[in-house]
């Protein structure tokens, strides 16, 4: 067996793409989170449980209306930003004009009665969803085993982030939104609808957490607390990287989930806290993030 | 253009006046005071035991988010990682128990220092992100570390001997050294909070860069006040090690440091007597709804939506506002 400083390359590898499984998780929900705070300056804590209920819903189409994963792809994301726009309308529209301390308080409540509710209803042992025939099995690469569907995880991620960076960047829609987020005022002088922006802005970016959440349904169990712990770490991968750019939260998030993916390999006691410490060592050298513009 | 320089006259109103003297506060002591004294004689000690300690805690947190301006959202590694140090140190190495409770307390005030000095490079939100990343981190410390039990957590924490001389096995007796800790806590931050150390603290909160501007090292401050809270936090996280006998996970755990916030939000931020009434709310209700199950975080959320919504004051805010008097 191949090996590259005393590890298996095989482990090594197949560490390295449970890193970037969870990169690709990271990417998506930060991406959300940095799209939400560029107009809306809140912090979405409610982003986790949003992602929760994008893999129950999932389970829930499957279970309940016999629609399975390619159904649920599409179908929960809309839900879940059906559901944020209502939230955002009746009652986040509400703090708009109060410390952004609000905002998150807020969220954060609403966090709790997500994920309670969810807990209330399913209990917290977990639920199985299976593979999609299509994306089930593997293929041997030579150096590693390679199952589909991970495979799939990161493709479907990457190429959701970046179709994101293209609207934002590239986009008429896009350059209202930038705009928005600049200078709100003038933008609404030019006639542009910013409150219902706004309520877009915030649909659009818990629709990614739903739609992270269907990618992570087979892969983990659905789970009324799956989102919670993420969300923690996530943030931790925004503030790394800074909000600043949206091409930087993706790349901060892949980057760190294989720098999670190299600790398990070379000093597993490490791998949970990792991602702390870069946020420690990035803020000491760097406090307004990677990509981040000085406050 | 004159107008362009004329200055508003400062017109000090009645309000202000009283708003600056606090007299009455003596009052609301001596009637804290008799109702410390006479509560294990209206519920059960144990229960008045776990209502000082998350008024400790949210006292602690208050005059962080409440005075510092500065929203922790990690608050539980501070009460936790003391109630883990002081537990351990009572029962592995059969320290007293006020030398147990010195050191989980030494112990959050390191920790405070390590967290608050590098949280401090970031403001607003972003410092409520970083709080709360690195308390993840300490959770997951907790998880792994060997002394702190792991999912056990440490039990059968002996309550000892307080100086070697007063047992405190007694429930009664506990609970006045622990209200006695309890008001010294409180003292304490009301004292911080009128000096004129506590007057700076609020200028740094209301306007940084002029408080910067005025010769104030802003940072300087914020981490005294970070390192203050944690202390103050590790305190009541390590009492309460000692009056539970246990040190779990569940201290360190980020909804600890929801319900710390909850409990501030609910008495009313930035009051000296908001936090104690918010704590005794927050657990009162977790008493009568353990029985509920997940129902007591739906409930906590909805009452966390519904305060920020319509009831930021909270409840001694209002109060204040009523009587036109600072509590």
């Amino acid at each position: 067996m191949t090996e590259i400083f005393g590890i298996p390359t095989a482990a090594l590898f197949g560490q390295l793409l449970l890193g970037l499984i969870n990169g690709a998780f990271y990417a998506t929900l930060s991406l959300g989170l940095a799209v939400i705070f560029g107009l809306l300056n809140i912090i979405n804590f409610t982003h986790g449980a949003q992602y929760m209920m994008g893999a129950f819903f999932a389970w829930m189409l499957l279970n309940y209306l016999g629609l399975g994963y390619w159904w649920a792809l599409v179908l929960a994301p809309v839900a879940v930003g059906l559901l944020g726009i209502v939230i955002e309308r009746l009652l986040i529209a509400r703090l708009y004009k109060l410390d952004h301390i609000y905002g998150l308080l807020l969220t954060f409540g609403l966090a709790l009665v997500i994920e309670g509710a969810f807990r209330n209803g399913y209990g917290v042992s977990g639920l199985p969803y299976t593979i999609p025939a299509q994306l089930a099995g593997g293929t041997n690469l030579g150096f590693m085993f390679l199952p589909i569907y991970r495979g799939w995880v990161v493709v479907a991620s990457l190429v959701v982030c970046l179709a994101t960076w293209f609207v934002i960047e590239r986009t008429r829609l896009g350059a209202y939104l930038r705009a928005a987020t600049e200078n709100t005022t003038l933008v609404e002088a030019f006639g542009v609808n910013v409150p219902r922006l706004v309520t877009l802005t915030y649909g659009f970016g818990v629709a990614l957490a739903g739609f992270a959440g269907v990618l992570a349904a087979p892969i983990y169990s659905v789970n009324p607390t799956m989102g919670a712990n993420l969300i923690i770490t996530v943030f931790a991968v925004v503030v790394v990287g800074g909000m600043g750019s949206i091409l930087g939260s993706i790349v901060t998030g892949f980057l760190l989930g294989l720098v999670e993916g190299l600790t398990k390999v070379f000093y597993p006691e490490a791998a949970a806290t990792v991602i702390f410490v870069i946020m420690a060592l990035v803020l000491l050298v760097k406090p307004a993030g990677l990509f981040g513009r000085a406050a | 253009m004159a107008a362009e320089t004329e200055t508003i006259p400062f017109e000090e109103t009645e309000l202000d006046v009283r708003a600056r003297s606090y007299a009455h506060h003596g009052i609301v002591f001596a009637a804290l005071a008799v109702l410390l004294l006479a509560a294990p004689f209206l519920v059960y000690p144990v229960f008045a035991m776990k209502v000082l300690c998350f008024a400790l805690f949210a006292s602690a947190f208050n005059l962080l988010l409440g005075y510092g301006g500065l929203l922790s959202f990690g608050h539980a590694a501070f009460f936790g990682m003391a109630s883990y140090v002081s537990a351990y140190a009572a029962k592995s190495w059969g320290l007293t128990p006020e030398l147990s409770i010195l050191l989980g307390t030494a112990v959050a005030v390191l920790l405070g220092t390590l967290i608050g000095a590098i949280s401090i490079r970031r403001q607003g939100i972003y410092f409520a992100m970083v709080t709360l990343a690195f308390a993840q981190m300490v959770y997951f410390f907790a998880l792994q570390a060997r002394f702190t039990g792991g999912e056990d957590g440490i039990q059968a924490v002996p309550r000892g001997w307080l100086f070697g001389v007063i047992h405190l096995g007694d429930d009664r007796t506990l609970y006045y050294i622990v209200a006695l800790v309890f008001f010294v806590g409180l003292l304490i931050i009301h004292r911080v909070i009128h000096s004129p150390f506590g007057q700076i603290m609020k200028a740094i909160r209301e306007n940084e860069p002029r408080a910067i501007s005025l010769g104030y090292e802003a940072n300087r401050y914020k981490l005294i006040v970070f390192m203050l809270s944690a202390g103050l936090s590790g305190l009541a996280g390590a009492v309460k090690a000692i009056v539970f006998q246990l040190a779990s996970l569940t201290d360190v755990h980020w909804t600890m440091s929801g319900e710390v916030v909850l409990m501030t939000l609910i008495g009313g931020m930035g009051t000296v007597f908001g936090p104690m009434v918010g704590a005794a709310v927050v657990v009162t209700m977790q008493n009568y709804l353990a029985a509920f199950g997940a129902w007591v975080t739906i409930i906590q959320g909805v009452i966390f939506v519904a305060c920020v919504l319509l009831f930021r004051e909270g409840i001694v805010g209002l109060l204040a506002r009523l009587l036109r008097r600072p509590l």
